[in-house]
């Protein structure tokens, strides 16, 4: 299971040899009979785990199954943006936690996943939103996250395509983070699988989860598509699907699925150079490495696990763009795409014990599981390794809905489609 | 996607409001486990992979409330009651 | 000007009408009825374009939207449009076309240095390096990628064209205009079916056009030229030329995008670009024909290399010959056709590569031609850099030679397009026979017809179109008898190309994905490193990812994929399309909604008399309210703000307060409803009373506040916050149809029907006297703090007068019929003119309402309780209430919740900022000592300083204490006393005057 190191010889080394001595990155693996951990989602969070639990927890004996292809999921459907520009003290700490593991990513990797911290920016168009802004900008700086706040001067220099003059609701200003920016979120997933791997983990692919085997309150195993799989612990990652799969556990969850489309135009010369997002309508964009603008905006409102919305909010989010930067009006959608959303109650994640012994719940992230990865997935490998929360995470907890610790960062309560 | 209003006939998605599942009920507030069982109501859900029982609302239209049947996976909508005709069986079922 | 590979005659272009274009600023003509691929071809131009990684150079491929390489940029200024495919584009006169991606011209371009490099940019080498040292790929490697990318350049100007949206039903949606579209419009539209049929090409006929084929007795063009002037002159049917269906959505919903104006130099006159349908068809049927394949071999790309389908087009339709000297090489006889018309059009056959061995129809073919045909035979490399100069060639005997040619035409069976049977999620089948993806599920209501489905012969596409359009008119109620089908000339053989799929000769880069220059090289690394799945394969190689949308590359890389792993095709995996079928501008899906006009704007109905008198104004969610009303001298908001206030504490104002939600309740539970939904009780509300209620969502966190007024035993009247009006409602009918269908209650919006005017002062009853009719009485004691009447004012208005204060001064609200409105502000500010009466706006609002501490928008933010706003004694312990059972949970009892109170700086001379967070004075600014946030500021005339509202932890038991009000982000950090939430008149004593 060695892997080959990643680096700019070993690409002249095979450039020699036509490139023929390529491992593959991960292994196609089989599943054994049992595992000390078996989690259930190859996607990001999962992957993440997986590399956590080997490299940091030493714990190798695991096992990832994944029903279709590693990175299909939401890792390969987003708007690849990674940010920790957070109001609530339950979320900040987490998401800087993230933010600081992928800016060590690649060299943790030896992948590199093209992280660029090309700034966050949020517009805001009234004093009201500045104010809230603010709040949310000073929020962070207590808890030692960079923000600022800009004002339409210098926003005119670096976002010179604005509708300034013109604008439905004119922009007063944003709160920025300089460290915010974008990831190729494909390499996401490879990346933690290939070191996973490496480090032992087995990526089981096309092994579909169809039950869990619970024995007085304790884990036992699952049942898969390939047949049972003994584990002492299990955890759930599989994002989108979390109700179906804990419903199998016979777990009722805070979590509605619902669907995000995405956008992305054709590939454009430089155009745009950070990430930015409409305070007055929902909007928000980037532009790739490979000069594609990636654009994305509201959920489409209703539950739904079939990977694609419906035109009205085609219209809307584009509606949204061309009153923000009229010049993108040439600019040609190439393809949308729709994820499914584990949109929780509260618009924020869960990563907690289950009242099942042994099985461990990673689920809720919303549209804002992407940025999370690398938190999720050590969270989580230290919560199984542990069995006990890691502090950033702290708050994830499935019983803040019983006890009204809600982490309600858009103030919209029990209503998933409106956070 | 297009919803059959029962009052206004066929009319695109975009004339109506989500709100979400309508199979829970809201508790009785004055029951000893009221608290419990309002936990439920407001925040746990079956979020099945296949027919889906909710609530949306002809928003720009009646202002009707309706009880939708649709499969969330394919978006199909089988059924489109009223909210108040489905809540009033219920209550003469309570009786 | 000369068209050197224009022929003489033939083709469906006007060449009585000679157009100017120009290509990289040199001047060319062509014809009405040329894309700017066939005019450029026609002038001999075979260079266009350069590939997006390797930059190398590029020519045409194709005939239509599938195009992979000649893309442009067209138009000049605001109107640069970037990647335009040439094969697309329509002619006009004076048509300006740009290359793009190269430097510093397409013909010599520095970049193309990337090709020595190419070894080392396979798929995927970027995840493998730029890693070290890791402060370089930001400021070094990204940067030089990103130039690098993307292929042409927007302007970065406002795009100055207009687009709009159009909605339309129909019977049968009939999609593209090839045989089987055309024969489904004429059945489905003889029926006198509401027929839509939409074509992306500007001509009607698809293939007809581009093959010499005889349908009864007439040339194929002229059948579809016939067929498209029936379909136009039928009353129901509506033709869209230009115009492909790009989406399908849930129900029947089709977008479609009609390019109005791009074959033009510029809109005519209040014409938009683009317009995009939303059609919501009962039936559709799929008529979008199919796409050829090609083969790959090295320099499979080299200007010159073109499907031999393509060819036939350029030949027929454009009388352009691509070339003099052509190789045929093919794996189907489907290039028969291709072998006879070049012949027909006077080009030499170099040679014709049969892949497949010997077959008699490509054998005939060859051989009327004159060429030499090679069986079992494969094109080993082209060559020629920018413009094709002739190609290897091994025979089935392995033996290699060179044969000149500047034409190479490839075929290698055909893909059904069924890209739009899939939007909806349904897998397509994989057919052996055809070798080719063939629809599976359809979407509702849509069937598949001609070679779309699979059927690529003329007549049994022409039959398949006349069924389905005949069935999906009968679907939708209509009688269309059988539509009679004329005969047609032979069918061509055997065109399922079922491989070889690639050349067997590796010799240099042959392209399976063109414009992304992937290889059949990368997806053999991407095999060999496990990206064996379909998906896996496209993400790592970036494989029908381009403009093109994979229409050319996918089947291709996945049935290379399937060799090279040893597994069937559908093992390896499916090719599903999203949407959009085609590119759309976002302009387009944007439609008018864009600057002033991004979203509908409200006025108040004293919004023009507003304007009138100078006043600022600021957006409210859409409404548009004035925010303040400057006179001459004042030099800002500042001033005018604090002068309107002081007018209001020492005389009187106005103010139109017809922005708050309202909503006319009635019924004989009005009030036990209201009891449900407020957390107070408006049952015992008496006639002629109004009293403040706060809701709460079920979740026990605060909704909305306002007035409700009890007009009637029976009659309630709410007023909500502006920006909730729409959402209380919305809560109301859900509390009314679901939750209580038994209460006897009936709710009307009524925002828009009443303006409502706060007028407020210690003169403000002076000048409601003035207004009230005769009979009238407003005295403190008929009308009474929060008393109510109806009545009427300046001479028989009917009105209703409430005694409400949001400033704390003596005030009232009168409200009147909108139509009114403009009226009314006039008459009010008549009638106060002796009172020194003044309009004031929303900052003054603001002003006064934090100087009085009462909660807004900034305090109902989403996350705060009744307790927290100071209003926990209000919750009623007698009835149940939406959300007092969640109110009772462990956080909502948390003493250290922070709560409602009010701020003064300690140096009075300090300005306060919302949004700056509470820190124990003394202690480090960290997030354990983050105690609470200030949610509103202003500066209270009536102070002399500033003043706050904000939440701070333990709040109210904490009065005299300095905490920090730490605001980082704009620099501020200085100590406030925390205080009452009120800061005027605490005992009321002014409001009751």
């Amino acid at each position: 299971m060695s892997t080959d190191h990643y680096s700019i010889f070993s690409v002249l080394r095979e450039a020699l040899r036509g490139h023929t001595g390529w491992k593959p990155a991960w292994r196609d693996a089989a599943p054994k009979a049992a595992y000390d951990v078996v989690i259930v989602g190859g996607g990001g969070h999962g992957l993440a785990a997986a590399h956590y639990l080997a490299k940091e927890f030493g714990i190798t004996n695991v096992a990832v199954v994944e029903k279709g292809w590693i990175g299909g999921g939401n890792v390969g459907r987003n708007t690849t943006i990674i940010r920790s520009n957070y109001l609530l003290p339950g979320n900040i700490p987490f998401y800087e936690h993230s933010m600081k593991l992928w800016e060590g990513l690649e060299q943790d990797l030896n992948y590199n996943a093209m992280i660029s911290q090309r700034s966050v920016i949020n517009l805001f168009h009234s004093d009201g939103q500045r104010d809230v802004y603010a709040r949310r900008g000073n929020a962070m700086r207590l808890h030692g996250v960079d923000s600022d706040l800009m004002d339409v001067a210098e926003l005119k220099r670096i976002l010179p395509m604005l509708d300034y003059d013109n604008a439905r609701f004119p922009v007063k200003g944003a709160l920025r983070q300089k460290r915010g920016g974008t990831v190729r979120h494909d390499a996401v997933a490879w990346g933690y699988a290939r070191s996973a791997d490496g480090r032992g983990v087995d990526i089981i692919q096309n092994c579909e989860v169809t039950g869990f085997r619970i024995e007085g309150g304790r884990i036992q195993g699952l049942e898969t598509s390939r047949g049972f799989i003994g584990a002492k612990k299990v955890a759930l990652a599989c994002a989108g699907n979390s109700s179906r799969v804990a419903a199998m556990a016979g777990m009722r969850l805070p979590i509605e699925s619902h669907v995000l489309q995405a956008f992305v135009t054709e590939g454009i010369k430089p155009f745009i150079d950070t990430v930015c997002t409409f305070g007055a309508g929902h909007f928000y964009i980037s532009q790739s490495d490979k000069g594609g603008l990636v654009f994305g905006g509201d959920i489409d409102g209703y539950n739904s696990y079939a990977q694609r919305g419906n035109l009205p909010t085609v219209e809307d989010v584009c509606e949204g763009g061309m009153a923000l930067m009229p010049a993108i009006g040439r600019v040609r959608l190439l393809r949308s795409w729709g994820g499914i959303m584990d949109m929780s109650m509260d618009g924020s994640p869960i990563i907690d014990r289950t009242p099942v012994e042994g099985l461990y719940l990673n689920a809720g992230w919303c549209y804002g599981g992407f940025k999370a990865v690398p938190a999720a997935g050590h969270c989580l490998a230290h919560l199984i390794a542990r069995d006990e929360p890691h502090p950033v995470a702290a708050a994830y907890r499935l019983d803040r809905f019983a006890t009204g610790r809600t982490i309600d960062e858009k103030g919209m309560g029990a209503q998933p489609n409106l956070h | 996607m297009r919803i059959a209003c029962p009052f206004c006939g066929p009319r695109g998605v975009d004339e109506f409001a989500y709100l979400g599942d309508a199979t829970v009920k809201r508790p009785n507030a004055d029951a000893p486990d009221a608290l419990p069982a309002f936990v439920e109501y407001v925040y746990l859900r079956d979020n099945p992979a296949g027919l889906h029982r909710e609530l949306w609302q002809h928003a720009l239209g009646c202002q009707s409330w309706l009880v939708v049947t649709r499969n969330v996976r394919t978006h199909v909508i089988d059924q489109v009651e009223a909210a108040r005709d489905v809540a009033a069986a219920r209550l003469s079922e309570a009786e | 000007m000369s068209q050197s590979n224009r022929l003489a005659a033939g083709g469906l272009i006007d060449r009585a009408s000679t157009i100017g274009f120009t290509f990289d600023g040199r001047r060319y003509a062509g014809h009405s009825g040329d894309t700017l691929a066939s005019a450029l071809l026609a002038n001999g131009v075979k260079l266009v374009g350069r590939s997006f990684k390797y930059h190398r150079p590029r020519g045409v491929l194709t005939a239509g939207s599938e195009e992979p390489n000649a893309l442009v940029e067209l138009r000049s200024g605001a109107r640069r449009e970037p990647n335009a495919k040439a094969t697309v584009a329509e002619l006009y006169d004076g048509l300006e076309a740009t290359s793009q991606n190269r430097w510093p011209s397409l013909a010599f371009d520095v970049m193309a240095v990337n090709q020595l490099a190419a070894p080392i940019f396979v798929a995927g080498f970027y995840y493998k390096t730029f890693m070290w040292p890791a402060k370089f790929w930001e400021k070094l490697y990204e940067p030089m990628i990103r130039r690098a990318a993307g292929l042409g350049r927007l302007s970065g100007e406002a795009d100055p064209d207009s687009y709009e949206k159009i909605t339309a039903h129909c019977d049968v949606l009939v999609i593209g205009s090839g045989p089987a579209g055309l024969a489904a419009a004429l059945a489905a539209g003889r029926s006198g079916a509401r027929v839509i049929l939409a074509e992306e090409d500007f001509a009607l006929g698809g293939r007809l056009n581009s093959d010499r084929r005889t349908i009864g007795d007439k040339a194929s063009s002229a059948w579809a030229a016939d067929a498209a002037a029936e379909l136009e002159s039928l009353p129901e049917v509506t033709v869209l030329r230009r115009t492909p269906v790009v989406g399908v959505y849930d129900d029947g919903v089709y977008a479609a995008l009609e390019r109005v104006s791009d074959h033009m130099r510029e809109p005519a006159a209040h014409q938009p670009r683009q317009r995009l349908w939303r059609i919501v068809a009962k039936r559709t049927v799929l008529a979008a024909g199919a796409l050829e394949r090609p083969i790959p071999f090295g320099g499979n790309d080299t200007p010159g290399v073109m499907l031999a389908s393509a060819v036939r087009t350029y030949l027929n339709r454009f009388g352009v010959a691509p070339g003099k000297r052509a190789v045929v090489y093919a794996n189907n006889d489907d290039a028969a056709a291709t072998i006879a018309d070049l012949a027909a059009a006077g080009c030499e056959i170099a040679a014709v590569i049969d892949a497949r061995g010997d077959a008699p129809a490509l054998h005939a073919a060859a051989r009327a031609a004159g060429a030499s045909l090679i069986f079992g035979g494969a094109i080993a490399r082209a060559y020629g850099g920018r413009s094709l100069k002739g190609c290897e060639i091994v025979d089935g005997r392995g033996r290699g030679f060179k044969v000149e040619c500047d034409l190479i035409a490839v075929s290698a069976g055909w893909n059904p397009s069924i890209q739009l049977t899939t939007h909806l999620s349904a897998r397509p089948v994989w057919d052996d026979r055809l070798a080719a993806f063939l629809p599976g599920a359809r979407p509702v209501g849509m069937e598949v017809a001609g070679a779309a489905g699979g059927a690529y012969g003329l007549g049994e596409a022409l039959a398949a179109g006349a069924k389905a359009g005949a069935e999906a008119a009968e679907a939708c109620g209509f009688a269309a008898g059988a539509v009679d089908i004329p005969a047609t000339d032979p069918e061509p053989g055997d065109t399922h190309g079922r491989g070889p799929w690639r050349s067997p000769v590796k010799r240099g880069k042959a392209f399976v994905d063109f414009q992304n220059d992937v290889t059949v090289s990368d997806v053999e690394l991407a095999a060999r490193e496990g990206f064996k799945s379909v998906e896996h394969l496209k993400r790592y190689t970036t494989l029908g990812m381009a403009t093109d949308q994979g229409r050319t590359s996918n089947v291709l890389g996945l049935a290379l994929m399937a060799e090279i792993t040893g597994r069937s095709i559908p093992e390896t995996g499916i090719t599903a399309a999203r949407a959009p079928f085609t590119p759309v501008a976002i302009g387009a899906l944007g439609g008018a909604h864009r600057h002033k006009e991004f979203r509908p704007t409200r006025l108040p109905p004293s919004h023009f008399w507003a304007e009138e008198q100078g006043a600022a104004f600021t957006e409210t969610g859409q409404w548009m309210r004035a925010a303040y009303f400057p006179r001459p001298g004042e030099k800002d908001w500042f001033e005018t703000a604090v002068r309107e206030v002081n007018t209001v504490r020492t005389a009187v104002g106005v103010y139109d307060a017809s922005t708050l939600g309202k909503i006319d309740i009635q019924g004989a539970d009005a009030g036990v409803f209201l009891d449900r939904v407020y957390i107070n009780a408006f049952s015992s509300l008496a006639v002629g009373k109004a009293r403040y209620g706060l809701m709460l969502r079920e979740d026990g966190v605060a909704m909305d506040d306002g007035t409700t007024t009890r007009l009637g035993e029976t009659h309630y009247y709410m007023t909500t916050t502006t920006a909730n009006a729409g959402g209380v409602m919305r809560h109301l009918e859900l509390c009314k149809q679901w939750l209580w269908p038994e209460l006897d209650v009936h709710f009307s919006s009524v925002t828009d029907q009443w303006a409502q005017y706060a007028i407020a002062g210690p003169r403000s009853r002076d000048v409601v006297a003035a207004l009230v009719d005769e009979g009238f009485d407003v005295s403190n004691e008929a009308l009474p703090y929060m008393g109510a009447k109806e009545l009427t004012v300046c001479g028989g208005v009917k009105a209703r007068l409430f005694r409400l204060s949001f400033s704390g001064e003596l005030a009232y609200e009168l409200a009147v019929p909108a139509r009114y409105g403009d009226a009314m502000i006039r008459a009010i500010i008549k009638a106060g003119e002796p009172f020194g009466i003044c309009p004031y706006g929303a900052e003054a609002l603001a002003i006064m309402r934090i100087e009085k501490g009462h909660a807004a928008g900034p305090e109902l933010n989403g996350n705060t309780t009744a307790a927290d706003l100071g209003m926990g004694k209000m919750l009623s312990k007698k009835k149940d209430f939406i959300g007092r059972t969640l109110s009772g949970r462990e956080a909502f009892q948390d003493p250290e919740r922070p709560s409602l109170v009010g701020f003064r700086p300690v140096d009075r001379s300090a300005r306060l900022r919302s949004g700056a967070h509470f820190v124990p004075r003394g202690e480090t600014p960290s997030a354990a000592n983050d105690q609470g946030y200030m949610t509103s500021t202003a500066y209270s005339p009536s102070n002399g300083h500033w003043i706050g509202l904000g939440f701070l932890a333990r709040g109210p038991e904490r009065m005299g204490e300095i905490v920090r009000a730490y605001d980082p982000v704009r620099g501020g950090d200085i100590e406030v006393e925390v205080v009452s939430p009120v800061f005027v008149d605490p005992e009321g004593a002014r409001l009751r005057a």
